[in-house]
């Protein structure tokens, strides 16, 4: 069999190998972004499970078409000040990858924005926000339409809460 | 295209040699032992059969022998699958009727030179 | 085009081990002096299996070594060989030999070489004393030979550059008997064949041909004369005839030369048949070894294939079909809704609950194998164990057709090993003893499965010795597990044996006893969902059950409430639930609350406490008591409700989250909401590490 030649540039789409996509939610009035490749779904808040002796931010789990999912309060999680949930509170599903395994996890937002490319150069590196926002999910700060995105490292965003060698058990 | 009856009782030799005879454009009945060869020749007309020799039930020079009998299987090529290389095995498959033999192991390649040297 | 032949590989391994199993339990049944000759075919064939299997996908050394092995029993079969028991106990060696080669071939890892050699050797020993090794050398000749002719031909196919100055010219007689046709050979093929090596011409020779009416279809009468100009050596054309050697008179000479050195002759002849054009290097694929070696080396016998007869499947689309008549009926009805078709929505809903329901069940069915796959193994175990400790034993199997789900089973399998090894060590006599405590020198354990109220129970009895009474007494008090003076019912004494270190061996013998078994075996039958207990009497023997859920995804379960939260307690685990009575409640320093019942005293475990979440009272009068129970241990769990029993299915948290403590799993009720199944020995800990810590600072309060 002949190997098949590629195309450089991609399958489909006319994508530049320097240009990511982000999806963008507002939460507390800034903006923020994740990879568009890992967003899985996008749901209307529906009640969650709580589970027993967890952290704030962690809202419970929910029933995704039969899979188990936790669902986290990302204004919680980043130190913000809660608010109520309501029809319009979204749920934003993501994948993300821990060494050889894939997680679902469902953050709670204000509200879902946009989907921008944002280029290599446009991302530039953050400065230490303080409070909840750490420097380690922060994948850098990218304007776009005279907007500043905060955009998110997935990944290591659920680090220290989705660590397997730990158990849900904190006082 | 050809059809080829393929008889062994071993699943994962059933395996190897029906991928690599459909792989290559074949028509393929599969049966796992010389009773259920008989049953399934006699509903159909392959352009050739493959079968091992040990197997239980019927082994595959009975079942050559009981094929020859059928009118229809008069001049099938029939051929044996055999790890014996031996004068005797070939004796004993000449006197039940078979076409030729392929010795155990064969790869792939091997199996499609010898299944081109009876089918036209 | 090259055909990737690994993606068989797993399904030669399956069918090895199946062989192999086959091999070992006809051995096991061979009389020595008389074996059964179907038994003697049966392990013949298995072995024969595995040697061709095994050769086609390049297991070279287990061909090798499976050769010497299939030889022997030929030689058996044929009656040139006459089998002792000694030689009996080598083929089960040989077995359990070729079951780690292979193994070590489907994990990637490594086998004992000096082992396999030491087998090896005796096999061909046995071999020897018949005076019949033709075989041997005739096979290392032959491959001598192959690898020759094949080195050669490779080298003639690569001179193409020099087609013309090499080619000779070949004068080929054929004169094929009467029959030829009657073999399925047809000349044209074989002429087909030659010009693919040079350039052909022939004549046909009709000499032969009858007068019209006397002509049969189906005979040859005629013969030829070939002329082939090719570089090919002799024995490639040679090759082309060689299946029909015996049919036909031959010659094949080289052109314009007529001395004798240059004819070859192919009447009786033992040449090897050779394969045309074959790279010698290519000829038996080597098989990749495997990278996660890690992930398989625990030597689990655990498979993600399972084989299914075709008529449960057959089943399975038949549900499925009317599960689709049922669905688009309610949908119809969702899309003409009417009130007064209420009666036929419902209808159809119980409609929907019966096909669901047989589906599942039948689904089920698909993962359910009969305990004999798992109870196979002990004919040989209990063989191989009696021997060595001098023991008589008679294994008794029934009940194997008692079917288990695949995954139970497979990880059941180890639990019950330990145990049938324990009764045949320590439960078991020496045949003088049970001799002279009037018993029969044979000792019987019997291993016996069944289905009783959605479990499948397993028991290993024995006649043996018992369990000891004083000695587990003994080794308890040492172990400061049971206090000196401490009342226990015998049951109560028993349940001691699956305490962690505990063995009471005396001496640790290197097949049980070393005590980390028994605490294992109950762990281990707990994480499947099920419990263990064991009932003995001294002198008589004892019994072990086990019981286990049918599957480990679906569980039976107690649904609570607690405040506005939903649990699940899985109703194995539930002894009983009641109402709670203030006078029976004892409170000791700290908030720990006791509820006695009957003769015993249960710690109170208030889940609202635990958990952190609102309850409707805290007062325990207002609420039940759920007693439950895990590794010995009984707690309260004290709720607000009890709800429905239900059947529910296991859904992971780990999978997008993590081990939560105090519960096992969660699974989505009903109404599409999620629920917790609670773990009962999990919350057992937690319960205990909060009561420390409650104990330690209230006394801590109390001392300042």
């Amino acid at each position: 069999m002949n190997p098949e030649v590629r195309d450089e540039s991609g399958i489909g789409l006319d994508v530049d190998a320097n240009v990511n996509q982000f999806l963008t939610f507002m939460l507390a009035g800034e903006e923020y972004g994740v990879d568009i490749l890992r967003v899985q779904e996008i749901k209307g808040w529906e009640s969650a499970t709580e589970i027993p002796n967890t952290p704030d931010y962690i809202q419970g789990v929910m029933n995704l078409r039969g899979t188990i999912v936790p669902i986290v309060d990302l204004r919680s999680r980043f130190e913000l000040e809660r608010i109520d949930y309501s029809n319009t509170t979204v749920v934003i599903v993501l994948k993300i990858l821990k060494e050889d395994s894939e997680k679902t996890i469902g953050f709670v937002v204000d509200a879902v924005s946009d989907v921008y490319n944002v280029t290599e150069e446009q991302l530039k590196p953050s400065p230490d926000f303080g409070g909840g926002v750490s420097t380690e999910f922060v994948k850098g700060l990218a304007t776009v339409d005279e907007k500043m995105l905060i955009l998110l490292d997935i990944d290591h965003l659920i680090d220290a809460d989705i660590d397997i060698n730990q158990s849900a058990m904190t006082h | 295209m050809a059809t080829i009856l393929t008889v062994d009782d071993s699943a994962s030799m059933r395996q190897m040699v029906n991928f690599t005879l459909k792989g290559a454009g074949y028509d393929v009945i599969e049966a796992v032992d010389g009773v259920d060869a008989l049953s399934k020749a006699k509903g159909n007309n392959p352009d050739a059969v493959l079968t091992d020799v040990n197997m239980p039930n019927m082994d595959g020079i009975t079942l050559i022998q009981e094929l020859r009998k059928l009118p229809s299987y008069r001049h099938t090529p029939m051929l044996m699958l055999t790890t014996e290389s031996s004068g005797d095995m070939k004796t004993k498959g000449r006197t039940a009727g078979a076409t030729g033999w392929l010795v155990k192991p064969f790869n792939p390649e091997q199996l499609l030179a010898t299944i081109k040297k009876v089918i036209a | 085009m090259t055909i990737d032949i690994s993606q068989f590989h797993g399904v030669f391994f399956e069918e090895s081990f199946e062989g192999l199993e086959v091999m070992e339990s006809e051995l096991l049944e061979l009389d020595a002096s008389s074996p059964d000759v179907e038994s003697i075919n049966n392990i013949f064939r298995a072995a024969h299996s595995i040697k061709g299997g095994s050769g086609s996908f390049g297991f070279n050394d287990v061909t090798n070594f499976t050769h010497v092995l299939e030889t022997l029993l030929d030689e058996v079969r044929s009656d040139k060989h006459k089998l002792n028991q000694d030689e009996v106990n080598l083929l089960l060696s040989s077995v359990d030999c070729l079951r780690e080669m292979l193994t070590a071939a489907r994990d990637g890892t490594d086998v004992d070489e000096a082992q396999v050699k030491s087998i090896h050797d005796e096999l061909e020993c046995a071999l020897s004393n018949e005076c019949v090794t033709e075989t041997e050398t005739e096979t290392e000749t032959e491959t001598e030979a192959k690898t020759k002719t094949e080195t050669e031909e490779h080298a003639v196919v690569k001179n193409e550059s020099e087609v013309l100055a090499a080619a000779l010219e070949w004068h080929i007689h054929f004169a094929p008997h009467l029959h030829l046709f009657q073999t399925g050979n047809d000349p044209l093929r074989m002429f087909r064949e030659l010009e693919e090596l040079g350039a052909l011409t022939s004549t046909a020779n009709i000499s032969k041909l009858p007068p019209f009416n006397k002509y049969d279809a189906e005979e040859c009468y005629l013969s030829w004369d070939l002329v082939l100009l090719t570089e090919a050596k002799a024995e490639k054309i040679k090759e082309v005839f060689e299946w029909v050697e015996d049919d036909c008179e031959l010659s094949i000479e080289q052109g314009n030369q007529q001395e004798t050195s240059n004819v070859v002759n192919v009447i009786a002849d033992n040449a090897t048949p050779i394969i045309e054009d074959v790279d010698v290097n290519k000829v038996v694929p080597v098989a990749e070894k495997k990278k996660d070696a890690d992930k398989k080396a625990g030597a689990s016998n655990e498979t993600t294939s399972i084989r299914v007869n075709i008529s449960k499947v057959d089943a399975l689309i038949n549900m499925v079909g009317e599960l689709v008549i049922t669905q688009s009926m309610l949908s119809q009805f969702g899309e003409e809704f009417d009130m007064n078709n209420i009666e036929k929505l419902s209808e159809g809903l119980k409609q929907l609950e019966r096909n669901t329901r047989e589906l599942q069940e039948n689904v089920m069915q698909i993962r359910m194998l009969p305990i004999s796959f798992s109870f196979n193994r002990f004919p040989r175990l209990v063989h191989d164990l009696s021997n060595k400790l001098g023991k008589k034993i008679e294994l008794k199997l029934s009940g194997e057709a008692t079917e288990l789900d695949k995954t139970v089973m497979e990880k059941i399998g180890d639990p019950l090993v330990h145990l049938v090894r324990n009764s045949i060590d320590h439960g078991i006599e020496m045949p003088d003893e049970r001799l002279a405590a009037g018993k029969p020198e044979t000792g019987t354990l019997n291993l016996n499965a069944y289905h009783e109220g959605g479990n499948i129970v397993i028991e290993i009895v024995d006649d043996g010795a018992g369990l000891n009474r004083e000695r587990i007494l003994k080794k308890a008090i040492d172990r400061g597990l049971v206090k000196e003076n401490e009342e226990l019912s015998d049951d109560k004494v028993n349940e001691l044996i699956f305490s962690a270190g505990f063995s009471t061996a005396e001496q640790v013998s290197d097949v049980s006893g070393r005590g980390v078994g028994m605490d294992v075996v109950k762990r281990n039958i707990h994480d499947l969902g099920g419990v263990v207990e064991v009932k003995s009497e001294t002198g008589k023997g004892s019994t072990f059950t086990i019981r286990l859920p049918l599957t480990l995804a679906i569980l039976d379960g107690q649904l609570i409430r607690v405040g506005t939260q939903t649990y699940i307690i899985p109703l194995i685990s539930i002894i009983e639930s009641l109402q709670t009575s203030i006078e029976n409640t004892k409170s000791i320093v700290g908030e720990v609350e006791l509820y006695r019942l009957r003769d015993d005293y249960i710690p109170v475990v208030r889940l609202h406490s635990i958990f952190n979440i609102p309850c409707d009272s805290t007062k325990l009068n207002d609420g039940l008591l759920v007693v439950a129970e895990a590794e010995g241990q009984k707690i309260g769990l004290f709720v607000d409700d009890l709800l429905a029993q239900q059947q529910v299915v296991i859904k992971s948290l780990e999978t997008n989250y993590k081990k939560v403590e105090g519960m096992s799993g969660a699974t989505i009720l009903g109404d599409g909401t999620v629920a917790m199944i609670l773990d009962i020995s999990s919350l057992i800990r937690l319960y205990r590490e909060q009561a420390e810590y409650k104990t330690s600072s209230a006394m801590n309060n109390q001392a300042a």
